[in-house]
Order: structure tokens, then C-alpha cells, then sequence
């Protein structure tokens, strides 16, 4: 299968995640300390722009490649590469949590929400992670308003698209539309493909 | 809801912005919608590098309490699907590592969800699931074994193939890891090697590249294990070179 996503840097000095991932299948721990050593920090980050509060986003982050650990066999190279799966997990575990502490205690998403995408202040300074970060915004920048807002609220704040209508006062089938139409715009500035 | 609209829920999917019921009904449909999926595993890959774009530097505590975790943490057995394509086979030792073999147990008798990305055929996974639990507790018998032997193999792409030998229970497990889909109407049979002579022991399940196979019948001194690409249906002799030979442990 075509390598979907690079993380910034020359891909051959990166380690061969997906042979990584079937040795972890088959029990090796090493190996998976390398998988950790490659990913933790994308992890947590993605745990961290969702879930705002560090001991949360840790306590996610840490479950989340717990579960890289147990479903490794499960791990299907033809569906996607080895970080797409990781970092859909993290984001899927991450908005789990964000609305499950919601339904506790309703929190305001609107207006402060809206022009800040990711907090990218605390962010590393890796030279690749920066590259990643300027590609990003640069292709974020080629979306529309309402769809870069709808597409950064869901992520990076978690947010349904019914609370994405709500909080940009928009029609749900605007959302629904802007937030495909968005990540085709991203996916094709980003020249990613499954 | 209409099926133009389901279409359009791709993208909020992507973003798990779908509320529950929601997403529910949007999977059954991406289980019937190729494109649909196709178009989902992009938007995955395109979040993906949202996603790195947020990245930290986690603390080293972090990681000593990840990787002291995993050492108790059972994996799950492997799901279908294939992967690599398998050639050749090295030897690689005649023992297995304790971690491999904690795995081929926690393979034989745990079941577990897998990550709700990767979203199952909604019909397989449940015969899967089915399938998988029967075979596990035939399974199960030999690898848990006290005298269970076991031998890997690693192909030249990084399958890796493992037989267990349990002399007691005269019985033998076979288990693949990354092995490539066969040709298509082919299947893989498995052989024990009565010294020159292949006695068939089943085939293995060609949509599978990771699985765990029980040998059909005693091993019965044999001193090794084949496979071969036979056509579908398996057959009475190995009508192939063998596209691996394993001895037997030791």
C-alpha cells in the first residue's frame, strides 16, 4: 500500500512502523517501545488540543497506546498506515472523554472557541514537528472560513457537528457539508491518500 | 435517512463529530459503500496530520508507566485481512521468544474489540468473532500445554510463521503472522513432513494474513511443517514447491 502520511522528515530515516507494528503483534516489547518512542509525543499531543488539562490528556494519551499494545493483531496495513490508526484512535478516545466529561458539566463552546485552531504555543520546537505544523496551517489557510472553522472546531475541540451549527449559527446540513468539503480541500493540499 | 445524505456524513465522520445514533447508522452504510470508505481512510489520513501538527514532547514518566503497563496487558488475536507478501522462508531459531508465546496464549483465549476505525464489515466480524472463539478453545489445549514446543519462522518480507508442538497431546498449532492473501483461487495447505513425505493437515483460511491454524491430525513423529499454494479446496499432494518448510522444534 501507498505510505499516506510522512511525518515531515525523509521517511527513510523513519523507523518501518508498520514492521514494527507486527512484531508488537506478536508480543515483542521492544518494539513496541519504539512505536511508543515514534508516537507518544503525537499522541499526547492530539489528546492535549481536545482535552485542554494535562493530567487528562496524559491519562488518555497512556490509554490510548495501551491499546495500541492490545489490538496490534488487529492492525490492518490495507486500511491504513500505522499512524493514521494510532492517531484516529487518540482522537476517537479523546472526544470520548471530552463529551463524556460534557454531560456533566455543560461547557461553553462558542465565541472564544472560533479563531483559535490548535494551541500551537506549547507545542515542541522539533524542527519536524514545526515543518508539520507550517504545512498544516498553510493548507488550513486554503479552506474557506466556515469551512476551516467547522473542520477545527470538530477536531481540535471536539465538538459535534450539531455543536459546531450551534456555535458558528449555521444550518446543520451547511456543517455537514462544509466539514467533507474542508477535508477534501485539506487532503488534496496535503497530497495525502489512503 | 437518505442515502445522499449518509454520503455526506464522511467528512463529520472523519472528525468523529457524528453523535452516537448517528454514527451507528452511518457505519452500517460505509459496511455497504466502497466509496464511501475510500473516501473515509483519506480523510483519516488527512486528520492524521492535523494531529501531528498538535505534537508534544511527553514527560519520561509517561512512558515508564505505557511500557510497565503493556507487560500485563493481554493482546488481542489477530483479525483477518492480508498483508505483505510472503516468499521465502528463513529460519530464524528454534526457540520462540517468551513474548511471542505469552502472545499465541493471549491469542488462543482472549477476544477483543478492535479499534473502532477500523471499522469491520459489520456480518464478518460477528463470524469471525464466532469462528475465532471455536478455534481458540481447540487451540487453546495445545499452546497452554506445559509441554508445548514451538519453532518460528521469519519470511523474507517479515511474515513470520511458528509452529507448537505439544508431544503429549501429540497435536500441533500453526501460526501465521502478515502472511500475503494466496493467488486468487488458491489457497494455503499445510503439511506435516513425514520425512520426505507430505501428509496433508488442512488449509489455512486465504482471507486471513495473521491466524492461528490447529493441524489436522497427530503429528505422529513428523519432522517438520510445509506449506504449499494449492487450488482452492486443498489437495491430496502437494502440487507446488512448498512456499515454506519449518523443521519441528527440537
Amino acid at each position: 500500500m501507498k505510505e499516506a502520511v510522512h511525518i515531515g522528515r525523509n521517511p527513510s530515516s523513519q523507523p518501518d512502523l508498520q514492521q514494527l507494528i507486527r512484531e508488537v503483534a506478536l508480543g515483542d516489547q521492544d518494539s513496541f517501545a519504539a512505536v511508543y518512542d515514534a508516537m507518544a509525543g503525537s499522541v499526547l499531543g492530539v489528546a492535549r488540543a481536545v482535552l485542554r488539562d494535562q493530567a487528562q490528556s496524559e491519562e488518555v494519551a497512556q490509554e490510548v497506546l495501551v491499546e495500541v499494545w492490545r489490538t496490534a493483531p488487529r492492525y490492518r496495513p490495507e486500511r491504513g498506515t500505522v499512524v493514521n490508526w494510532i492517531l484516529t484512535l487518540a482522537h476517537r478516545r479523546a472526544v470520548d472523554r471530552v463529551r463524556s466529561v460534557e454531560a456533566a458539566a455543560a461547557r461553553d463552546h462558542k465565541a472564544a472557541l472560533l479563531d483559535r485552531t490548535p494551541e500551537f504555543d506549547e507545542v515542541t520546537e522539533q524542527v519536524e514537528a514545526r515543518l508539520e505544523r507550517e504545512q498544516v496551517r498553510r493548507c488550513l489557510r486554503t479552506l474557506t472560513d466556515i469551512q476551516r472553522q467547522s473542520v477545527t472546531l470538530a477536531y481540535y475541540r471536539g465538538l459535534t457537528y450539531r455543536q459546531v451549527a450551534e456555535a458558528l449559527a449555521l444550518p446543520l446540513g451547511t456543517v455537514k457539508t462544509r466539514l467533507r468539503d474542508g477535508l477534501i480541500r485539506l487532503r488534496d493540499c496535503l497530497g495525502v491518500s489512503a | 435517512m437518505r442515502t445522499e445524505d449518509l454520503h455526506s456524513l464522511t467528512g463529520a465522520y472523519a472528525l468523529h463529530a457524528l453523535p452516537d445514533e448517528e454514527r451507528t447508522a452511518f457505519e452500517r452504510h460505509l459496511a455497504q459503500c466502497d466509496s464511501c470508505e475510500r473516501e473515509t481512510r483519506e480523510f483519516a489520513a488527512a486528520t492524521a496530520r492535523l494531529g501531528l501538527a498538535a505534537t508534544l514532547v511527553p514527560g519520561p514518566a509517561m512512558r515508564d508507566r505505557v511500557l510497565h503497563r503493556v507487560a500485563s496487558v493481554r493482546q488481542v488475536p489477530p483479525g483477518g485481512g492480508a498483508a505483505g507478501k510472503a516468499r521465502r522462508v528463513l529460519p530464524r531459531g528454534s526457540g520462540m521468544a517468551r513474548w511471542a508465546l505469552a502472545a499465541c496464549l493471549a491469542a488462543a483465549a482472549g477476544l477483543g474489540g478492535t479499534a473502532a476505525w477500523q471499522y469491520e464489515r459489520a456480518q464478518d466480524a460477528g463470524e469471525r468473532a464466532a469462528q475465532a472463539e471455536r478455534r481458540a478453545e481447540t487451540l487453546a489445549g495445545v499452546l497452554a500445554a506445559p509441554d508445548a514446543e514451538s519453532r518460528t519462522a521469519r519470511l523474507a518480507d517479515g511474515a513470520t510463521g511458528t509452529v507448537v508442538v505439544s508431544g503429549g497431546q501429540d497435536r500441533a498449532v500453526f501460526l501465521a503472522s502478515g502472511m500475503a492473501e494466496p493467488p486468487s483461487g488458491k489457497v494455503y495447505q499445510l503439511w506435516f513432513d513425514d520425512h520426505g513425505t507430505m501428509r496433508s493437515a488442512g488449509l489455512m483460511d486465504p482471507g486471513r494474513s495473521s491466524q492461528a491454524v490447529l493441524m489436522e491430525g497427530a503429528v505422529d513423529g513428523a519432522g517438520g511443517v510445509g506449506i504449499t499454494v494449492e487450488p482452492a479446496g486443498g489437495s491430496p499432494q502437494p502440487t507446488s514447491d512448498p512456499v515454506a518448510l519449518l523443521g519441528m522444534p527440537a
